[in-house]
């Protein structure tokens, strides 16, 4: 069972989606309104355990009076706020978003973007074909983890699950800036010379596999990945007391990786190396 | 926090530089030799990582005595300062005055931007990398904006060292380039900030009355010519009256958003939260935009005295002079100004006897436009990356370091002292209704006499470039720099108020006014504007940081071509173009592509 912390009582803000009234509590987003409502808004950057960065502004929407769109993940409700949630001039622009995106990195990876795509009729490669692209090849420097820059879209949630938000060993940041502007560690090393724990929460937290455990990039490179197979079962970390739950996707009998549940009120998704990589005795039969 | 820090070691020269700042390191928490009280106390949290703040200064310090800033470097002063490896390479490669690399101990900023390669700095270039090839211990880079516009074409050595060295050369030929890099102390005094200001002396200046008549050095000179007495008008008003007569003057902020400095200064005075700090925003990197470097180095008290009067009038007691890293003449300046007020009591414990306590720390920014973003700006000063934050809350609610704060640019600020000398009332007769006291343009590019011009808001277009002496041929007319939009030749009628501009279709923006002749090849210089925002693009949001590549993109495809051949990629643009001024998080995304928008609209340019 989810236990649910019961903060203060929060007054109720009265405003409209769409020319309905909506209500929801003070301190909430326009995304948590609108998702509550019901509307299916695209969003890449927002994460559930992570304060909004709003940087890929796919999820902007209309309010009236604001001279630009507005990023629904971070902008908290206010009451009487009129919010049009599906204007062509917000469709016009998650629609660009999407093309600048698909069109400079590879989203293959990526849930829900083939819809979405589809349903913003947004078409990538209009750019043509000299369009500027990443093109790295994935940086394979540790047996645990893969980073793949050629799908990064620049979210931060990995800066911020290893920075003061979750992890706090500070071991990723973005540098350079500009379409330049990368992932990195310190001194753009590999892994093992930098600050990294391998707790693999930045790896929870990647919206599109530009960061992927070893396990699943070496089988989609074998093409033995296969998501239909697989079962999920949900444990109890058993290495201490704190009482992490571990989640261990499993294939042909085999743990292929481990995430954790991201409502737990313990972890939040968050876990540290023996958890999250401490399974190979479990399935060592000889 | 668990800090994991590499192996490397700095040189005694970068330990020197960090130490120079920050004092000689406590502990071996901080980089010294262990001792054996090291083993029984620690020293850390939140007291040494409050000092974040001063990053961005560690990193000029190193990059001003070695040219470039080493692993090993970075490793001390993150020690030093308790910041994470990682995030402090990020900051350093934010900033383009920065290298992680190793790079000769000189660096050549040759311009290449709007004024300067309407002035051949192309060739310049050329002639400079020619003369100062592979082994010469100087490397040139192609600048933007330098803010020395009315010398185009302009060039800025800085060589590392002890104490770091600087030559400006402009107008630059190639020797004059080359002699300033290879020689930065003997290389010629620059010309003094009033030949900037073709008016200079004329006794009917405001804002620039002092500019080329004070001694620049010199209170004593500043007092003579009515320094100071605005302040104690201050001081006889009180925090509330000054605010009233800031509101009453109708004075609006000067950087380009127009927004009324009386409302800001009262939302931040009201704030319960403390303490409030003031911010002068001095990172003037607008292509084509010099006006603030001329006040601060011909008249820096004005400024000094305008940072005080802000900070009485809102409660703060701490104030900010964020300066662009590439106006060395202006810090220095600022600088014997600070300490010279200092010293007479104009600031400190005891403002002019009043029991007032204000003082101003100079923060050098380090070659990114984006700080002059409000919030960009607080990031970059904090010692983060300097990516603007979303907005609200806005500053004056959470601002520097998370609490109130008041942020207004130099030529507003400066505004402030004839609206207490001279009264709201006089001062808001000055201009229109709307548009109310003097108004700063930066003229340049194809006139006889470019420089700061100073008129009363009303005047028009036609008017300004008359007075500039504009020459024949003209073709078009950028106003309010890259972020701005053109103007056709026979639109010279459009009033210079914030209401006349926009009714134009059009903005004043920063104050630019630069006149392009037939010479000029348009699409050249669309190029150039759209290569200066890839180049800027902090690289935060999507729309901005893949959509001002898309544009560079396209305009590079019909750079030679009009009409229907380039009616696919002007659809492409305009597209996204909306996406970007509607999606991006802050003002770069959202205007770089108005200047091109207006040149296909108002000039046809691929027509």
């Amino acid at each position: 069972m989810t236990v649910v912390p019961l903060g203060i009582p929060r007054r109720l803000l009265e405003f409209t989606i769409d020319g309905e009234p909506v209500r929801t509590t003070e301190g909430s987003t326009i995304l948590d309104a609108c998702r509550a409502a019901g509307k299916d808004i695209p969003t890449l950057c927002q994460g559930d355990t992570l304060t909004p960065k709003n940087a890929c502004r796919v999820c902007v929407v209309e309010v009236e009076g604001s001279r630009t769109l507005v990023p629904a993940c971070s902008r908290k409700a206010e009451s009487g706020m009129e919010v049009k949630t599906d204007t062509e001039r917000a469709r016009h622009s998650r629609k660009i978003v999407l093309e600048l995106l698909a069109s400079s990195v590879d989203m293959s990876t990526t849930p829900q973007v083939a819809e979405w795509i589809k349903e913003y009729e947004a078409k990538p490669d209009r750019f043509g074909p000299g369009a500027a692209r990443l093109n790295e090849e994935p940086k394979i420097d540790n047996d645990l983890y893969v980073r793949d820059y050629d799908k990064c879209i620049l979210c931060y949630k990995c800066v911020d699950a290893c920075g003061d938000q979750w992890q706090n060993t500070f071991a990723i940041s973005v540098t350079g800036r500009g379409f330049d502007a990368r992932i990195a560690v310190e001194q753009d090393a590999p892994l093992t010379d930098s600050a990294c724990v391998y707790c693999g929460n930045c790896i929870e937290v990647c919206p599109t596999g530009a960061l992927s455990f070893k396990s699943e990039f070496d089988m989609r490179a074998a093409s033995t990945w296969d998501e239909s197979a697989q079962t999920e079962t949900t444990t109890v970390c058993a290495y201490c007391g704190v009482g992490c739950n571990l989640t261990l996707h499993v294939q042909d009998n085999e743990i292929v990786k481990v995430t954790s549940p991201h409502d737990n009120p313990v972890t939040h998704g968050n876990l540290c190396i023996k958890g999250r990589f401490g399974y190979q005795h479990v399935q060592n039969r000889d | 926090m668990d800090l994991h820090f590499g192996d490397s070691k700095p040189t005694d020269d970068e330990r020197a530089a960090v130490d120079a700042l920050l004092g000689p390191p406590e502990s071996s928490w901080e980089g010294a030799d262990r001792s054996d009280a090291d083993l029984r106390w620690a020293r850390g949290g939140r007291e040494a990582r409050d000092r974040r703040d001063l990053l961005l200064p560690g990193l000029h310090a190193i990059n001003d005595r070695v040219g470039w800033i080493s692993e090993g470097a970075l490793n001390y002063l993150c020690r030093r300062l308790t910041v994470p490896p990682s995030e402090a390479y990020g900051v350093a490669t934010f900033y383009a005055m920065f290298s992680v690399k190793p790079r000769p101990a000189t660096v050549l900023h040759v311009c290449t931007d709007l004024a300067c390669a309407a002035a051949g700095a192309s060739e310049l270039c050329a002639g400079v990398e020619a003369r100062l090839g592979l082994g010469s211990g100087v490397s040139v880079e192609r600048s933007p904006c330098l803010g020395l516009c009315e010398r185009a074409p302009a060039a800025l050595a800085i060589k590392a060292g002890d104490p770091v060295r600087t030559a400006v050369s402009a107008p630059a030929t190639v020797h004059d380039a080359v002699l300033a890099a290879s020689a930065p102390d003997s290389a010629p005094e620059e010309p003094p900030a009033a030949m900037a200001v073709p008016q200079a002396g004329d006794p009917a200046l405001t804002l620039l009355r002092r500019v080329g008549v004070v001694d620049p050095g010199s209170l004593d000179d500043y007092r003579a010519h009515g320094g100071y007495t605005a302040l104690r008008r201050a001081f006889e008003l009180g925090p509330a009256g000054v605010i009233r007569e800031v509101t009453d003057s109708g004075l609006v902020g000067r950087g380009g958003a127009a927004f009324p400095t009386g409302r800001k200064w009262q939302a931040t005075a009201s704030q319960p939260d403390h303490p409030h700090y003031v911010v002068c925003n001095a990172d003037e990197s607008e292509p084509g935009t010099f006006k603030d470097r001329v006040i601060m180095e011909g008249d820096p008290y004005a400024l000094v005295e305008a940072m005080t009067i802000a900070a009485y009038a809102t409660g703060a007691h701490k104030g900010y002079l964020y300066l662009r890293g590439e106006y060395p003449r202006a810090l220095h300046r600022l600088e014997h100004a600070l300490a010279q007020a200092r010293a007479r009591g104009l600031l400190g414990d005891d403002v002019l006897g009043q029991g007032y306590a204000f003082d101003i720390e100079i923060r050098r920014g380090a070659g990114a436009y984006i700080c002059g973003e409000e919030t960009a700006l607080f990031n970059s000063i904090e010692g983060y990356r300097g990516e603007p934050r979303s907005k609200p809350p806005f500053p004056v609610e959470k601002g520097l370091f998370g609490k109130p704060t008041v942020e207004n640019n130099v030529e507003t600020l400066v505004n402030v002292l004839p609206i207490l000398t001279m009264g709201a009332p006089a001062y808001a007769a000055t201009g229109t209704a709307k548009s109310t006291g003097p108004k700063l343009f930066c003229v340049s590019g194809s006139v006889a006499r470019p420089g700061i011009y100073e008129l009363p808001f009303g005047a028009t277009l036609g008017d300004l470039l008359e007075l500039a002496g504009v020459r024949e041929r003209l073709r078009a007319v950028l106003l309010g720099g890259a972020a701005g939009g053109f103007v056709r030749p026979d639109e010279l009628d459009i009033p210079l108020t914030f209401e006349g501009t926009r009714e134009a279709g059009t903005t004043l923006g920063s104050g630019v006014v630069m006149a392009f002749d037939d010479t000029v090849p348009l699409p050249r210089l669309l190029l150039r504007i759209a290569e200066f925002f890839r180049d800027e693009s902090c690289g935060q949001c999507v729309p901005c940081r893949v959509g001002t590549v898309r544009q560079e993109e396209a305009l590079h495809r019909i750079v030679a071509r009009t009409g229907a051949a380039a009616a696919d990629d002007i659809a492409l643009l305009r597209e996204v173009g909306r996406a970007m001024r509607d999606a991006s998080i802050c003002g770069l995304g959202q205007t770089a592509w108005n200047a091109v928008e207006s040149a296909i609209d108002r000039l046809g340019a691929y027509e």
